[in-house]
């Protein structure tokens, strides 16, 4: 047959339409795309035998319980733990994504390291345990044998737990008083309770009975307290069973929450609380059965000397009067009154404070003290809804540590920062004095320097004078799991393991009403060369020898845990935790351990007078108003972690683009300041601070109030990994610290600043 | 046995989230990255290019200080119904990629049948689905926590929430080797609902009059997002506040009445 051009036109159309009727270009577009998806670095999780781990998460001081899914011997999602007492199933992206802090080889820290560069720098060499742990003995017994012991310290994350009591153990054991922790709101929260009450315990918030919250910028559904707890309570009031009165100058998501949110100028909320201590006491609202038979320094009294005192009602009633405190804090009069009655009103009323999540600095003790005064006015001390005092749990009875001559001298010297001295009689741990103590002394009062669970180079105010103040000391000892900035700056870094892989303790989250230990668990074996800071602490006595050997009589950190928790050890290890619910708060005659055997207003015997303790002054803030003009605060989010974890890649990704931009932090105006200063969203600005200067961004919100400029805590990383270093800026380079003229804690809430166009 | 299968009503998955309680942390959003094997990039601030399947986006009012509000609104896909199934993506895809699984009522994806054609993304009214730009890269180590149920993906392929799937084939598997035909409401939940803090997100069965979902979606403040679209989303809100609720969908300046169609 001749193939002509009609047969050859018919026969191609033919096929085409006969190949287009059949399944086969389908098939191949299909098949194209499977084939082409089947690349080598595509990877295919491995299968195996699913199983759960409970343990307890230690990212925060939150204290939730977790569980964790295993396939085979891979961990593969952290959950919340359904029941448990303190976040019953829920769990924050923080916790969710903690198997990014377990396997984010970049961020940890794999074997013992000793620095090779400069201190900062970043560069170390790996070094076996045998040879870190005789290079920090042989140091620290050449401090010991010139009589320095003394000279070495240590920051921790915490006082509580095992592991942080061993650490003082070993200082003690060694001869130093220098044990130090990170400031946060429980170090005023648990001062004004000893002024108040004279006793030493924690505070606690009864929020899931509270109806009506009156948050002095508490960062309730911000990480303030235990935070999934407090998630909880917040959707409770949403459910009609409480209202939340959120008083800040900016609109948090606190604020958009709560039933009604009262802008105020910061700085000035220990007046609002004793207005409105003034209001109820005028209207004679107050509690009259607590005030009249359970509270001391109330009415004028007379002192030891036959001399008469003011007490709380004159000195609030002449000198915050709703008309004056308006004026200071910005807030109408009649706002002032009515909120001051729907408090009193409330069934169970409760007021809190500590600004954001209140763990970056411990807060002015008069804000603490005002707010608690309200809480003693409506009588809520430890009653149903109210604010309670929880013993600290005992379970830590080891033998007291004998001591060699040499200790027994080192620990009679004075702390470095003064704390329990005379002029700071009742605080503990005064970090926040320590640099400037160092920056300013010619001698080296910190030859050693540990550092546990803490991040102080970034979490600390003012970096430049932390850095200044550690490139004094000439040995630092880091034991951190991650590769922090504070790591980075270490001589020597002897790393934890993370907290998944590790036993722990971890008592008392923040707030919470019962006796309560948790209970880390090992979930899968050590992914590095790395030890249970525990084990650590057993090694380096054991290398010094003596009686600071002796001091730790336990072959391992396991078996000390399991001795010390002796019969809550079962629970812990079965449930993951261990709690007195039986434990109700001490009733009113009892629970006063002070001179009057009441709660004092005035704090008898221990503070000066009344106004010390209560008194008001707006000059607290850095910086002068001609130079700077405006006013920066700091604000805390979910999505930020801004304490000794780092953000992990998952929770970077969940940063809205409203915060960081690219590498950009964005700071938050009000759109009539940016207006004034020419600003637009997203243009770039030059933030200056008496203390530094940072490029930003800027984002106009209308939440916040003119004047002000608000900028998240938790970016301007140094170090970890490239998903979370070298973005935005670290709100502590801007700040400084300032000393609370009474208590000496740190209490800077903000700082004066000017923002330019760039 | 044929008999009784058809007994069984389809199943109509969804989700209330009740705005009134998220707090925008952030919770559902990790959660759904952990469980789904989501991917990430050193920057993630570019959030055209995030993978995020659910999204939260902030709200505001609109107002000046000190009138301003703000909400937040977690936004996962919507698994559309349309009518009788004609999800607007779905109605689009060349591929068969994405359908509407009239025994569950889930839009799925299945990642190897797409070849990046991206006409579903145009089509879908919520921006819920994401496109993969780059083949992701998990940094060393993090390999380690992949979850085995859902498999990652690939350069060139779209992407989206699938109410947790892996999971309801879980909770099914197991109900069927114990010899049950129906999957019970706490058996099958999805990553987000179960890790929400606040407890702002149901889920389950909105057919199953004794699911919590059946009740909520009834609320006087219930509310679905671009409802006048025709799509049916399967995903509810509530909200007390009525400029939130206002938001959900697009009005005339002077109309006042929100009616549901």
């Amino acid at each position: 047959m001749k193939i002509d051009r009609r047969s050859f036109l018919s026969l191609g159309m033919g096929v085409a339409a006969g190949t287009a009727l059949s399944p086969l270009p389908w098939k191949l577009i299909d098949d194209i795309s499977i084939w082409t998806q089947m690349w080598p670095w595509t990877p295919v999780p491995e299968i195996g035998e699913v199983n759960y781990v409970n343990s307890t998460c230690t990212l925060c001081p939150g204290g939730c319980g977790i569980t964790v899914r295993k396939i085979g011997d891979r961990a593969v999602k952290v959950e919340g733990k359904e029941g448990h007492p303190i976040n019953s199933g829920g769990v924050c992206l923080l916790g969710l994504s903690g198997l990014q802090n377990l396997y984010g080889y970049d961020r940890r820290i794999k074997t013992p390291l000793k620095r090779i560069g400069n201190r900062g720098q970043g560069s170390f060499q790996k070094i076996t345990w045998d040879e870190a742990i005789s290079e920090v003995v042989n140091k620290l017994s050449e401090v010991r044998s010139t009589g320095q012991a003394h000279a070495v310290s240590c920051i921790s994350g915490s006082d509580q737990g095992t592991v942080a009591q061993l650490l003082k153990r070993f200082l003690t054991a060694y001869g130093s008083p220098n044990f130090f922790t990170m400031p946060s709101m429980q170090d005023s929260y648990e001062l004004a309770l000893y002024l108040t009450q004279g006793i030493q315990a924690s505070v606690a918030f009864d929020v899931e009975n509270s109806d009506f919250v009156l948050s002095f910028g508490s960062g309730i559904v911000e990480g303030w307290g235990s935070p999934v707890r407090m998630f909880q309570a917040s959707s409770r009031w949403r459910e009609g069973k409480g209202k939340v009165v959120q008083i800040e100058p900016r609109l948090s998501i606190t604020a958009a929450k709560s039933d009604k949110w009262i802008p105020i100028k910061p700085g000035t909320e220990a007046a609002l609380a004793l207005g409105l201590a003034s209001v109820i006491i005028k209207e004679s609202l107050y509690d009259k059965e607590f005030v009249e038979n359970y509270a001391f320094g109330f009415e004028n009294w007379k002192d030891d000397a036959g001399k008469t005192q003011i007490g709380f009602k004159q000195f609030v009633l002449e000198g915050y009067g709703p008309d004056k405190v308006a004026k200071i804090t910005g807030i109408d009069k009649s706002t002032i009154i009515s909120l001051a009655r729907s408090f009193v009103r409330a069934s169970k009323p409760l007021a809190i404070g500590g600004r954001n999540q209140g763990r970056s600095t411990s807060g002015r003790l008069n804000e603490f003290m005002a707010i608690y005064a309200l809480n003693a006015l409506v009588g809520n001390i430890n009653k149903t809804g109210g604010v309670w005092s929880i013993p600290k749990p005992g379970y830590i009875k080891w033998p007291k540590v004998e001591m060699d001559d040499v200790a027994e001298k080192g620990i009679k010297e004075p702390r470095i920062d003064a704390a329990g001295s005379a002029s700071y009689p009742y605080s503990q741990y005064l970090l926040n004095r320590v640099p400037g103590i160092l920056n300013s002394g010619q001698e080296n009062p910190i030859q050693v320097l540990f550092v546990a669970g803490a991040n102080p180079i970034y979490a600390l105010p003012n970096t430049k004078a932390v850095k200044e103040a550690f490139d004094k000391i000439p040995y630092i000892v880091g034991f951190s799991s991650y590769l922090d900035e504070t790591a980075k700056y270490a001589d020597i870094i002897l790393p934890n393991h993370v907290y998944l892989e590790r036993y722990e303790d971890i008592p008392t989250p923040v707030g919470f009403q019962k006796p309560f230990i948790g209970l880390a668990k090992p979930v899968i074996a050590p992914q590095f060369e790395t030890k249970n800071l525990g084990d650590t602490i057993f090694l380096l006595a054991k290398g010094l020898g003596g009686t600071i050997e002796k001091a730790f009589p336990w072959d391992d950190y396991e078996t000390c845990l399991k001795e010390t928790l002796s019969e809550k050890w079962d629970s812990l290890e079965e449930n993951g935790y261990w709690i007195d619910s039986s434990l109700k708060p001490a009733d009113w005659k009892n629970a006063f351990k002070t001179a009057s055997k009441k709660f004092e207003f005035i704090a008898a015997g221990k503070a000066k007078d009344i106004a010390s303790l209560f008194g008001f002054s707006s000059s607290t803030l850095e910086g002068d108003e001609a130079s700077y003009p405006l006013v920066l605060i700091p604000y805390d989010s979910m999505r930020l972690a801004n304490g000794f974890i780092g953000d992990p890649p998952f929770v970077m990704k969940a940063v809205e683009d409203t915060v960081l931009k690219g590498k950009d932090v964005l700071i938050e105006i009000n759109p009539e300041t940016a207006k004034q200063l020419g600003m637009s969203e997203g243009g770039f600005a030059k933030l200056a601070t008496p203390v530094g200067t940072a490029k930003v961004r800027v984002h106009l919100y209308d939440g916040i109030m003119p004047g002000i400029i608000a900028l998240p805590r938790g970016l301007g990383h140094t170090a970890y990994d490239k998903f979370l270093g070298g973005k935005g800026v670290n709100f502590n380079e801007l700040i400084g610290s300032v000393e609370d003229p009474v208590s000496g804690l740190d209490a800077t809430w903000g700082i004066r600043a000017k923002l330019t166009k760039a | 046995m044929k008999e009784e299968h058809k007994h069984i009503k389809a199943k109509k998955y969804g989700m209330v989230i009740d705005l009134d309680k998220c707090t925008g942390c952030g919770a559902c959003m990790v959660a759904c990255m952990a469980e789904n094997n989501v991917p990430f990039k050193e920057d993630e601030t570019d959030k055209l290019l995030s993978i995020t399947w659910l999204r939260i986006y902030k709200l505001t009012n609109g107002k000046p200080f000190p009138e301003t509000d703000i909400c937040y609104l977690p936004r996962p896909c919507m698994h559309c119904e349309g009518q009788h199934g004609h999800a607007p993506c779905v109605s689009v895809c060349p591929a068969t990629v994405t359908d509407y699984d009239m025994e569950t009522g889930i839009v799925s994806q299945i990642y190897t049948r797409c070849f990046g054609c991206r006409y579903c993304m145009a089509a879908c009214p919520y921006h819920a689905r994401y496109f993969n730009w780059w083949d992701p890269v998990w940094p060393e180590g993090m390999e380690k926590y992949l979850n085995p149920n859902v498999s990652p993906r690939m350069r060139g392929v779209v992407e989206k929430c699938s109410f947790c799937f892996p999971r309801y084939q879980v909770a099914k598997d197991k109900a069927m080797a114990e010899g049950r035909r129906e999957v019970e409401e706490h058996e099958y939940q999805t990553a987000c609902t179960q890790a929400c803090p606040a407890g702002a997100i149901t889920f389950g069965d909105l057919n199953n009059p004794k699911h919590a979902v059946y009740k909520l979606k009834m609320s006087p403040n219930a509310f679905r997002l671009l409802e006048r679209l025709g799509t049916n989303p399967k995903v509810y809100y509530i909200s007390s506040r009525e400029w939130v609720r206002r938001s959900g969908d697009n009005y005339l300046a002077n109309e006042v009445k929100i009616k549901k169609l």
